[in-house]
This record gives C-alpha cells, structure tokens and sequence, in this order.
C-alpha cells in the first residue's frame, strides 16, 4: 500500500494540478482550453472526458512501452487514444444516447488534445503503469481546473449567468451603469484570462520564475 | 550462448553459467545476473509487423463493436428522432414512440400528397427530409417540415412546425453536430427558439422564409428574429438552412 503511494507517485498526480499544470505550465491543450469555456458547463463535461481518457490512454501505452517500435510511437499513441474515443463513444450511442449527443463535440477534440499525447509521451513511455494513471487522473483534473477558472469569469462577465442560471441581469445592475462583456464570450478574452492566470501562478511561485 | 554481467565491475562473461569469479574485480558467482536478449525494437521488420498487426487488431475490434451496437444505436437515433419532431409542436416527450404514433396522422410529400402509414415511415431513411408530418393536436392541424443545413463546423437541422394556414410558425426545434459550445451552439436554447413562434413564414400567400438577422437590423419584406452574438455564421447557417428548406416545400405551402 505504501508502495501504491509513494513520494513520486503522489507527485505525479498532485504536480500536475497546480507547480507542473499542463496549461498554465507545460502550456498545452491551450486550444481546447478557448474552445470550451464559453460557459461552465461544456468546461466541465471536456474536463472530466480528457481526465478519464489520458488515464486510460496513459495505462495502455505504458503497458505496451517496451513493445513500442521508438520510430512510430507517435502512431501507435495516436491510435490508442483513437480507438480508446471512438470505443467509449459507440459504446455511449447505444447505451445512453442522450450523454452521447452532448458530447459528441468533444470527441475529435479529445482526440487531438496536445494533453494526451503530451503525457503519453513524456511520462507514460518511462513510467508504470499506476504511476502513469495518477499522472493522466492529475493532468487531467489539472486541465479542468483551469478550464473552469476561465469559464467561470467568461460566463460569469459575459453573458451574465453561472451554468445557465441567472446571476448579473438585472434590471437594478443594469441600471447602475454594468453590461454584460461581449468580448468575453470570444476566443481572444480567454487567452487573456488565461495569460492572466499564468501571471498570478508565476508571481507567486518562485520556481516558476526565469532567473 | 547467454551472457552473465557483473553487477560490481560491469564484466561481461559469455558461457552458459556465471563463472566462479569475476577475472577483473574478484567479486562471486552470487554478484553476475544474467543479461536477457532483447528483441531490437528498433529493426525494420519488427516496426512493420507492429504496426500491421497493431492496425488489424484495432480494425477488428472496432468494426466488431461497431457492428454488435449497429441495431440498438439506430433505435436510439430513430426514437431521438421522433423526439425531436414532436420538440417542434412543444411536446416534451418522455415516450416518443407512442407520442409520435398518437399524434402524427399523415405523413405528405412535397407537393401534400400522403406518403403510406406513418407506422411504417423511416424516419432517419433517405426520404426524411422530402416529408411533411401533419399532426393533430388539441390545439389544431399542424405541419412539420424537416430542416438540414450547414452551420459554421459541421450540418445543422432542425424541425418547424406551422399552423394550418402553412404560414405561422407554431414552433421549432434546431440541433447541430459541432457548433462552437457556448456561442453557435445557442441554436438550441429556449431563448433561440422561441423568437420564432408566432412568425408568419408567408406574405401576400408567397413564400418569405424568416430572416435571421442581427438584431437592430430593419428587414422588409419578411419577418426576422435576432442572431446569436458570436455565432454570426451559425445564424447565418439557419437563416439560409430556412430558406433553402422551406423552399422545397413551395408548392405545398403556397397551395
């Protein structure tokens, strides 16, 4: 039991989610990171969809590391993590169709998440396999959390509502002078909160910081 | 031959034991460990039958679960269908099978001819979108036309239903494949839809359609409701997807 927690392995999933974060950090994902946080939550279903396929995918290519050709690992990476979506996808269409329309946005862009292939390459071709699965459960959750940082203050600031629920349209608020950001809702301001957010991560973490 | 390695000095001994002592550094039999041969990885022919095989397993694989859920994936998209052509007369259906047979009467080609029993009407076949439903409801004789199109990613549809004067729009149902979450993907909200309901698609009895346009934007000869902000051409997509599909349906509306 000691073993299945040891100091490298709890840093493998706790890094991730703040000192080592795949965005703000290793600065991947960034796409899907604008794509997605419109509103809390798209975030949310993305997250917790990428944090449970890079576990698996993690598992599996860590299993078959030393069987990998190195001249077409990428390949072989590319086509378990395909095959991994596309099997939980079919699966979801015929058992529980209503999840699956909701995320059917999502599966090519999971598949094409610089996260997954980023980790399988780094840590999953060196590693084991339970280390390898708290490596992708802790970038993955460390994805979310960003990605629900972001949606929070572009749902909140642009279209006035948190999950869908009203919380700034208000006649009062509007009133006194506050409209609701349109920029917020595109692209651009999420990369600016996200630069941000790297900011805040940078000024307070001196590790981070180039001498 | 196998090749027994010492763990102190690195020395390598070739024979089929581990020698008694280590020549270099005197260590015992107990420090040698065995050296496994390993398959290179790395020759031509291992990566192509990797990858052969690699491809095989995973075909079949797919195709196998593709091909095990084919008849229960296309039950759940006919039922998801009807569905949502009964969203387009607002009914909110939690049995769509029985709702659907209850409540459509007729399905009418494009000219308003009927088309056979609804019962045996494919609603995902190659004639769904050449089909008017005429349903019955308490509230009166309504038609649904079946709306296809392009938004910004990928296809958008839809269904609208009228009343029976073929012009006021009783109600509508948009869906899409992959619009932006959070900006073109509004299409399907409430608060989308329901700008629609009470449009008149006719004027003078000559087929208008309804504009989708910005909002503020003064528009003429036929009604209007206002775009998404951010998801001008998913907007544009049903603007267009409107006009081009009611189209089809000119002689049966204008009739």
């Amino acid at each position: 039991m000691s073993e299945l927690f040891s100091k490298k392995n709890k840093e493998a999933f706790v890094n991730p989610l703040g000192l080592n974060n795949p965005v703000t950090v290793q600065v991947l994902g960034i796409c899907s990171a604008l794509a997605v946080t419109a509103e809390l939550k798209p975030a949310i279903v993305m997250g917790l969809s990428v944090t449970i396929i890079v576990a698996f995918a993690n598992v599996i290519i860590s299993l078959l590391r030393n069987t990998i050709p190195s001249r077409i690992r990428i390949v072989v990476q590319l086509v378990v993590v395909a095959t991994l979506v596309t099997l939980v996808s079919e699966i979801l269409k015929a058992f529980a169709y209503d999840i699956s329309v909701q995320l059917s946005v999502y599966i090519g862009l999971i598949i094409t998440n610089c996260i997954l292939m980023g980790r399988l390459e780094a840590f999953a071709m060196q590693n084991g396999p339970w280390a390898s699965f708290l490596d992708g459960l802790g970038n993955g959750l460390g994805y979310a959390k960003i990605l629900i940082i972001v949606a929070f203050f572009r749902e909140l600031f642009g279209a006035g509502t948190l999950f869908g629920i009203n919380i700034l349209n208000y006649e009062c608020i509007e009133k006194a002078g506050y409209q609701n950001n349109g920029l917020m809702v595109l692209a651009p301001m999420a990369l600016i909160i996200l630069g941000c957010i790297i900011w805040w991560q940078r000024a307070h973490r001196k590790e981070l910081q180039e001498k | 031959m196998a090749k027994f390695k010492c763990k102190v000095c690195g020395y390598i001994h070739e024979g089929s034991s581990a020698p008694a002592e280590c020549p270099t550094c005197k260590a015992p039999a107990s420090e040698f460990v065995e050296e496994k041969k390993k398959i290179s990885t790395n020759s031509n022919g291992y990566t192509l039958i990797y990858a052969a095989v690699m491809v095989v397993i995973v075909a079949f694989l797919l195709a196998a679960v593709s091909s095990a859920l084919k008849a229960k994936q296309d039950d759940n998209v006919k039922l998801a269908t009807k569905k949502q052509i009964l969203s387009a007369v607002n009914i909110n259906s939690t049995d769509a099978n029985a709702d659907f047979n209850k409540y459509v009467k007729a399905v009418l080609d494009t000219e308003g001819n009927e088309k056979g029993a609804v019962a045996d009407f494919n609603v995902i076949g190659s004639e769904k979108y050449n089909v008017v439903y005429k349903c019955e409801l308490p509230q009166g004789v309504k038609y649904i036309i079946p709306l296809v199109g392009n938004g910004l990613w990928g296809a958008i549809g839809g269904y609208i239903s009228v009343d029976e004067n073929k012009s006021t729009v009783y109600g509508v149902f948009f869906t899409h494949d992959s619009e932006t979450p959070g900006l073109g993907a509004k299409i399907t909200t409430d608060e989308f839809r329901n700008q629609f309901v009470g449009k008149n698609i006719l004027r003078d009895s000559a087929l208008t359609s309804i504009a989708v346009v910005k909002a503020g934007t003064a528009v003429n000869d036929k009604d209007q409701v206002d775009a998404i902000s951010g998801g001008t051409l998913t907007s544009n997509g049903v603007n267009d997807m409107l006009e081009k599909c009611l189209g089809n349906f000119n002689s049966f509306l204008t009739k």
